[in-house]
C-alpha cells in the first residue's frame, strides 16, 4: 500500500471533516437550543462563498475578502432569523422543513439573479496556491492545510466559548432545558438571534474556504447540508463536542471509503465485483453509519445532558 | 373524532374535479394544445405519490422525507426490465410494487424505532442510499439515466404507447388509489393508525401493537409511491436517479401539506396547485423559484392546514378540521 497516498487521503478526510464541523456547529446549536430544523443553513454557506468571491474581486485580497464577508454573512443570518425563522418557533418540525425549503429556493434564485448562473472562482494569493512536499514524492496543497488549521482554530475557539464563558453557559443551558433558562430571566430570543448569526458566519466561512477549490456555485449548499445533518444526528443534537467528533468521523469515512474501499473489498471478493460495489458502498457509508447510530443509540453519540 | 371521516373538499368540488380530469383530453384536442395532456398526466402521477405519502404523513403523523426514493424504485422497475427487452407490464408493475414494499419494510422497520425529527432524517438517509445505489450502477446509465424505448405492454389488453390511453390508465389508477386509501383510512386498521398519531402510548395501553400497524401502513404507502414511480417511468420514457433527490422528497411533502395533510383529496389539490403554479410562474420569469419559495414560506407561516385551511378561513363549507 502507498502510505504517501494514504496520508494525503487522511489529510483530505480531515479537511472535509473540518468543513463539515464549521457547518454542523451552527446547525446543531440552532437545532439544540430552539428545536429549529434549518435546511437553509446550506444557503448561508453558499452566500458566504459568493460574498467572499465578490469582495475578493473588489479588494484583490483573499484575506481581506474573507474578513469582510464574515460579518456580512452574520448580518444576513441575523436578518433571516428576524424575518422568517422567528415566526416559526411555535410551529412543528414539518413546518420548519417546508419553510426553510422555501428559503433555499429563494436564495438559489437570488444568487442566479444577482451573480448569474455560472459559478465564481476565487483566486488565491501565490503563497496559498502552492504545494508542500510529503513523503514518497507526493505533494499537498498549502491551502488545504490552511483550511484544516482554520477549522481546528475555530473548534478551539468554540470550545472555549461554550465551556468557559457566560454566553457559552447560557447556550449549554438552553440546549438542555430551554424553558428553565427562560424562567430564570434570560432573553432567549436575543441569545438565539446571536447563535443564529454566529452559526451563519461559520457556515459562510466554510463556504469561503471551499470556494477557492471548487468555486462558488448555485446550489453548492444543498448536497453538503444533508451531510451536515447526518453529522449532527450522529453527534447528538445540541452538542458541539458531538458535532466535532462526528464531523471528523464522517469526513474520514467518506474520503477513505471513496479512495480505498475497492482495495479493501478485493480482499473478500473478486476484483470485478469489488469495483462495481465499492462506489455505491462508499457513497452510502455515512448514511449507513447514521442509520446504525439511530437504530442503536437514537440520541446520538454525545447527547446534551438532561433533556 | 369526526375528523376521521373527511375528504377535504365539498363533494361537488371533488366530482367536478374528477369530471374535469376525465374530459381534459377532449378539451386539449379542442383547444389544440396536446401539451395539456402531458401536464395533467404528470400532475395525476405525482398526485398518486402524494396520496400515498399522505397515508403515513397525514393520517399516521409519520413525516417521511424520503418518499421520492420509491418513485425511483418504481421507475427503475420499469426501466431495468425494459433494458433487457422485457416489456411485460404486469411483471414490471408487480416488481415496482413488491420492490418498493420490500424496501419500505426493511427501512421502515429501522426508521420507525425513531420519532420526530430523527424519523425525518433517517428516512432521508435511506432515500439517499437508494439514490446513490442507482447513481453507482454503470450498467443502467448511472448519473446519465436510462432511456425506456417502449412503454409497458399489457398482453394486448391495453396499449399505453398511445398518450390518450396512458392518460386514462393514470386517471383510473388515481381513482383506484384514492378508493384504496379511503377504504384503509375508514377501516379498523386506519382508525388504529390515526389513533396512534393522536396518542401512541394510549393506543398501546388499549392493547394495539402500534409499531406493527405503523410498519404495515408505511409499507403500503411505499408500495403506492412505487406504483406511481412505474407510471412515471412509462410517462417520461427517460429515468434518472435524480428523481430520488431529497429535494423531490421535500416537494412531495409540500404537495401533501399544501393541499391539507390528512384529508383524502388534499394531496391531489396540493399537487395540482404545485404543478400548475410551477408551470405558470416558470412561463412568467426564469426566476420563478423566488416567488414560489416565498409563497411556500408564507403558506407555512400564515395558513396551518394548507389550502383547505384557507378555504375554511374564507368561510367555505368544508369537511376538514385543521391540523392538530
Amino acid at each position: 500500500m502507498d502510505w504517501g497516498l494514504f496520508t494525503i487521503q487522511m489529510l483530505n478526510g480531515v479537511q472535509l471533516g473540518v468543513l463539515l464541523f464549521l457547518l454542523a456547529a451552527g446547525l446543531t446549536l440552532v437545532f439544540g437550543i430552539m428545536d429549529f430544523v434549518n435546511l437553509a443553513h446550506g444557503s448561508l454557506y453558499m452566500m458566504g462563498a459568493y460574498f467572499c468571491a465578490t469582495l475578493v474581486q473588489l479588494t484583490d485580497s483573499f484575506v481581506l475578502g474573507v474578513i469582510l464577508a464574515l460579518p456580512l454573512t452574520a448580518l444576513l443570518g441575523w436578518l433571516v432569523e428576524l424575518i422568517v425563522v422567528r415566526a416559526l418557533y411555535t410551529h412543528d418540525h414539518l413546518d420548519h422543513v417546508l419553510a426553510t425549503f422555501g428559503l433555499i429556493l429563494c436564495f438559489d434564485t437570488a444568487v442566479d439573479f444577482i451573480w448569474g448562473p455560472t459559478g465564481m472562482a476565487i483566486p488565491l494569493p501565490e503563497i496559498l496556491d502552492s504545494h508542500i512536499d510529503l513523503m514518497g514524492g507526493h505533494t499537498f496543497p498549502v491551502f488545504r492545510i490552511l483550511i484544516i488549521c482554520t477549522g481546528l482554530a475555530v473548534a478551539g475557539f468554540l470550545y472555549v466559548m461554550v465551556a468557559h464563558t457566560r454566553i457559552g453557559m447560557l447556550i449549554r443551558a438552553g440546549a438542555s432545558n430551554r424553558t428553565m433558562v427562560m424562567a430564570l430571566g434570560v432573553d432567549i430570543g436575543k441569545l438565539f438571534a446571536l447563535v443564529f448569526a454566529v452559526g451563519a458566519a461559520l457556515a459562510g466561512l466554510a463556504g469561503m474556504l471551499i470556494a477557492p477549490i471548487t468555486e462558488a456555485s448555485i446550489g453548492m449548499g444543498n448536497e453538503i447540508i444533508i451531510v451536515a445533518f447526518v453529522v449532527i444526528i450522529i453527534g447528538g443534537i445540541g452538542s458541539i463536542k458531538g458535532a466535532f467528533v462526528a464531523a471528523m468521523l464522517v469526513g474520514l469515512i467518506d474520503t477513505m471509503g471513496r479512495s480505498f474501499l475497492d482495495q479493501l473489498l478485493k480482499i473478500f471478493m473478486s476484483s470485478e465485483s469489488a469495483e462495481t460495489s465499492a462506489p455505491a458502498l462508499s457513497a452510502m457509508a455515512i448514511y449507513i453509519l447514521m442509520a446504525m447510530v439511530l437504530a442503536f443509540r437514537p440520541q446520538g453519540l454525545f447527547p446534551p445532558k438532561v433533556r | 373524532m369526526t375528523s376521521l371521516i373527511r375528504t377535504g373538499l365539498p363533494a361537488y368540488v371533488m366530482v367536478a374535479g374528477l369530471a374535469f380530469l376525465a374530459l381534459l383530453p377532449l378539451l386539449a384536442e379542442w383547444v389544440d394544445n396536446i401539451f395539456l395532456i402531458d401536464l395533467f398526466m404528470r400532475l395525476m402521477i405525482l398526485s398518486i405519490a402524494a396520496v400515498g405519502l399522505n397515508l403515513i404523513l397525514g393520517y399516521g403523523g409519520m413525516v417521511s422525507f424520503g418518499h421520492a426514493a420509491y418513485l425511483v424504485i418504481g421507475a427503475y422497475a420499469v426501466g431495468i426490465p425494459a433494458y433487457y427487452d422485457i416489456y411485460d407490464g404486469f411483471l414490471q408493475f408487480a416488481i415496482a410494487i413488491f420492490a418498493s414494499a420490500a424496501v419500505a419494510l426493511v427501512t421502515g422497520a429501522i426508521a420507525l424505532r425513531t420519532k420526530g425529527v430523527y424519523f425525518i432524517m433517517i428516512t432521508m438517509a435511506f432515500a439517499q442510499m437508494v439514490y446513490f445505489t442507482f447513481v453507482s450502477i454503470e450498467e443502467y446509465g448511472a448519473d446519465d439515466g436510462l432511456t425506456i424505448n417502449m412503454r409497458s405492454e399489457f398482453a394486448g389488453l391495453l396499449d399505453i404507447e398511445d398518450n390518450f390511453t396512458l392518460y386514462y390508465f393514470v386517471l383510473v389508477s388515481l381513482i383506484a388509489v384514492l378508493g384504496l386509501v379511503y377504504r384503509i383510512v375508514h377501516s379498523r386498521f386506519g382508525m388504529v393508525i390515526s389513533g396512534a398519531k393522536g396518542n401512541e402510548r394510549r393506543m398501546q395501553a388499549v392493547g394495539f401493537p402500534t409499531y406493527r400497524y405503523r410498519l404495515v401502513c408505511y409499507v403500503i404507502s411505499g408500495a403506492i409511491c412505487g406504483y406511481a414511480g412505474a407510471l412515471l417511468g412509462n410517462f417520461t420514457n427517460f429515468i434518472t436517479p435524480e428523481m430520488g433527490d431529497w429535494v423531490h422528497s421535500g416537494e412531495l411533502i409540500f404537495m401533501v401539506v399544501l393541499g391539507g395533510a390528512g384529508s383524502l383529496f388534499g394531496p391531489v389539490l396540493g399537487t395540482a396547485v404545485f404543478i400548475l403554479l410551477e408551470e405558470y410562474l416558470s412561463r412568467l420569469t426564469q426566476y420563478w423559484h423566488f416567488p414560489f419559495g416565498a409563497m411556500l414560506i408564507l403558506v407555512v407561516i400564515f395558513t396551518r392546514g394548507g389550502i383547505n385551511g384557507m378555504f375554511r378561513w374564507l368561510g367555505m363549507k368544508s369537511g376538514i378540521g385543521g391540523r392538530s
